[in-house]
């Protein structure tokens, strides 16, 4: 085994980070560590969209968009949750707590129409389900 | 181990997570302790037991009975009548998708017919967390097999078997395995992938969350038969309890010494571990997903040489799909022959599709090949929704192919799809009905592409962003004629020049579609309809059309 990879290490400092992305200075001593270039390290938080270099709210919203999820009415979902949020994707509430992201695929077609709050999963989305799941999100109830 | 006289399997897939499964898992353990039969019937978590579109759905053995949706207020009812009464409750024994008919024989004799649970036969059965259920359902009997006949054996019998990869591609496993078996390396690793990205595609899931040890057992004999010492599990970094479920039966595999150094006193070592992808459905094309474990940004590589020889690190590496190597147990368990009783010639065993769009059924199903799409339709999957006519049926995932009603009848096999220019692909199958819009469809597929290509060649960057602009335009009713042409000519560019798999299959169901469908573009574009009702066609202005 050849141990941690660069990959690995910017999912440990994400997953750390209480604002969900990698910052500039812990980026930097990443590129140290494993003697490569700041730009190579960038090139590779760039190119995973689970990644971020810019600070996130507190919870993570991915809501999938996949085929299956818009046969389902995903697209009543997204604007749904852009309205309760008040944001569209890759913004974050000003009360820091929500990112708004869009997923292309999160592999629950079966009850579509899904998303991701962090790790937690949810499907068979209704419009009328987004306000009560964001208020027990922001009450710590996840 | 304790004995039961009652087991409850509550699925506990993220599926059914989502719809309350916990909940119901706690309530009911609290009903049962209640009564004081906590010591006579166990409640435990499982896998997808293939109704989490109905909603949380336990399974009461020894009785086989499968109650499903089961809402907090059946709990109490459950326990009373059936637990302590031994009274089924056949209110909510429904059967799938006509929610007034009572009982589930129905359901099962008919789908069961057709289906053949070969990888899926303990998803549902067991508890997905605990190695001693796996290994008392024959767990880990074929790498006992194994050791005591040797790599080349199990070499012989994987090529025997004619298993062929359940990824996409088809190639055979055997023959993959052996070129990496011949070839000289003092290091040689195994690598699976379970980057399913591909959209309507969850198959791999169900076997990750249902029964880990199953993919953990396929990938030990893989190293032994091709002479590796190293394993990586490649999985989505969303997909957070497969990775968790995978993390303990890892662990647990490792302290009964199926893992780590000298496995059952054979001097064969091997250890895996789990690499969490970022989100990139790039990587799960099989140089890039190499590159990403590298930890570098997920772009594909020139092939040859191909990872047979020359993968991780440059080193040889076997590279296979989570259903490629669920495969392998059963097979050096019960022998080659076994194997080719399921299935057609070029096309042996069972193959695991996910079903879903517009049907009745949704879900993971596992058949024999060579059963018509037809009857995967009508039979197992119930038919169209809501009574509707059908459409058609994209097969293989967004980036495979487009099946008429008219074409209906292929067997789904490699040689017999090949003929329609289709394959199994992903084993996503999306079934479409009258009421859809194929420029809609046209358009989500084209916009998924145009942010997933990796952006390392022009064709494939450039072409997926045209492609999505101009179906974009069609869909507004802003779109010409000359459009078509130009998203075929686009689509022959990507598929001829694209360097890797997934520029040269992005425009495949939008070639096709253009084909297949023609009447209804050109409807969008001449007379500005869309007969489905959701294009939203706008106003012509100077300024639009001069854009």
């Amino acid at each position: 085994m050849k141990g941690k990879s660069l990959i690995d290490v910017l999912h440990e400092i994400q997953e750390a980070n209480p604002e969900n992305y990698v910052p500039e200075d812990l980026a930097l001593r990443v590129s140290e560590t494993f003697k490569t270039s700041p730009s190579k390290v960038y090139g590779v938080l760039t190119f995973y969209t689970m990644f971020s270099a810019k600070p996130r709210g507190k919870h993570i919203v991915r809501v999938c968009r996949s085929l299956s999820c818009h046969l389902a009415e995903g697209e009543k979902i997204v604007r749904k949750l852009k309205e309760e949020l008040g944001i569209d994707f890759g913004e974050t509430t000003e009360d820091k707590e929500f990112t708004l992201e869009e997923s292309s695929c999160l592999g629950m077609c079966s009850v579509a129409p899904s998303m991701m709050i962090d790790d937690v999963p949810f499907g068979n989305l209704k419009e009328e389900d987004i306000p009560l799941i964001i208020k027990k999100v922001r009450e710590g109830a996840l | 181990m304790k004995l039961y006289r009652s087991h409850i399997l509550v699925a506990e897939d993220s599926k059914s997570l989502a719809k309350g499964a916990k909940e119901i898992e706690e309530l009911l353990t609290k009903e049962i302790r209640n009564i004081g039969l906590e010591n006579e019937i166990l409640v435990a978590p499982t896998g997808s037991l293939g109704y989490e579109d109905l909603g949380v759905a336990i399974a009461v053995y020894p009785d086989g009975v499968i109650y499903a949706p089961v809402k907090p207020s059946d709990v109490p009812l459950i326990v009373k009548e059936h637990l302590l009464k031994g009274r089924i409750v056949k209110e909510i024994a429904h059967e799938i998708g006509k929610k007034d008919v009572i009982l589930k024989e129905t359901r099962a004799e008919r789908v069961l017919s057709i289906q053949e649970r070969v990888l899926l036969k303990r998803v549902g059965m067991i508890n997905p967390e605990s190695i001693e259920e796996y290994i008392a359902e024959d767990g880990y009997l074929a790498l006992e097999k194994a050791l005591e006949n040797g790599p080349e054996w199990v070499l012989e019998e994987v090529k025997a078997s004619e298993l062929r990869g359940r990824g996409g591609a088809g190639f055979p496993t055997g023959k993959k395995w052996e070129f990496t078996a011949k070839a000289k390396s003092d290091v040689k690793y195994v690598i699976c992938n379970a980057d399913e990205g591909e959209p309507g595609t969850f198959k791999d899931r169900v076997i990750m969350e249902g029964d880990p040890h199953l993919l953990i057992e396929g990938m030990i004999l893989a190293g032994y038969a091709t002479g590796a010492n190293y394993g990586y599990i490649y999985i989505r970094g969303e997909y957070d309890l497969s990775i968790k479920r995978l993390q303990k039966a890892i662990d647990q595999a490792r302290s009964y010494g199926f893992l780590g150094e000298n496995i059952l006193g054979s001097g064969f070592n091997f250890d895996i571990e789990i690499k969490k992808g970022a989100g990139a459905y790039i990587c799960g094309e099989e140089t890039a997903l190499i590159e990403s474990i590298e930890g570098k940004r997920g772009e594909p590589r020139k092939k040859p040489p191909y990872p047979p020889t020359y993968g991780l690190w440059g080193k040889p590496t076997v590279i296979n799909n989570v259903e490629t190597l669920a495969n392998i147990p059963p097979i050096v368990v019960n022998g080659a022959e076994w194997f080719k009783k399921f299935g057609v010639p070029g096309s042996y065993g069972t193959k695991l599709f996910s079903l879903m769009g517009d049907i009745n059924y949704k879900g993971v199903i596992e058949i024999p090949f060579g059963v018509k799409l037809s009857s995967i339709i009508n039979d197992v999957g119930f038919g169209v929704k809501g009574g509707k006519s059908l459409k058609g049926v994209i097969l293989g995932g967004v980036s495979g192919s487009l099946i008429t009603p008219g074409e209906l009848d292929t067997p789904v096999d490699f040689n017999s799809l090949a003929k329609i220019e289709a394959g199994p692909g992903s084993g996503s199958i999306v079934v479409l009905s009258e009421d859809r819009c194929i420029v809609d469809i046209a358009k989500n597929i084209a916009y998924f592409f145009r942010h997933e290509s990796c952006g390392k060649c022009t064709p494939c960057r450039v072409g997926t962003e045209e492609m999505y602009k101009i179906i974009d335009y069609i869909s507004r009713g802003l779109g010409e004629e000359s459009d078509l042409t130009r998203l075929e000519k686009l689509s022959t560019t990507m598929k001829l020049t694209s360097f890797c798999g997934l520029g040269q299959t992005a425009p495949n169901i939008i070639s096709q579609s253009l084909v297949k469908y023609r009447t209804e573009w050109l409807e969008h574009i001449k007379q500005r309809k869309c007969n489905a009702n959701v294009c939203e066609f706008e106003e012509i202005t100077e300024e639009v059309s001069n854009e």
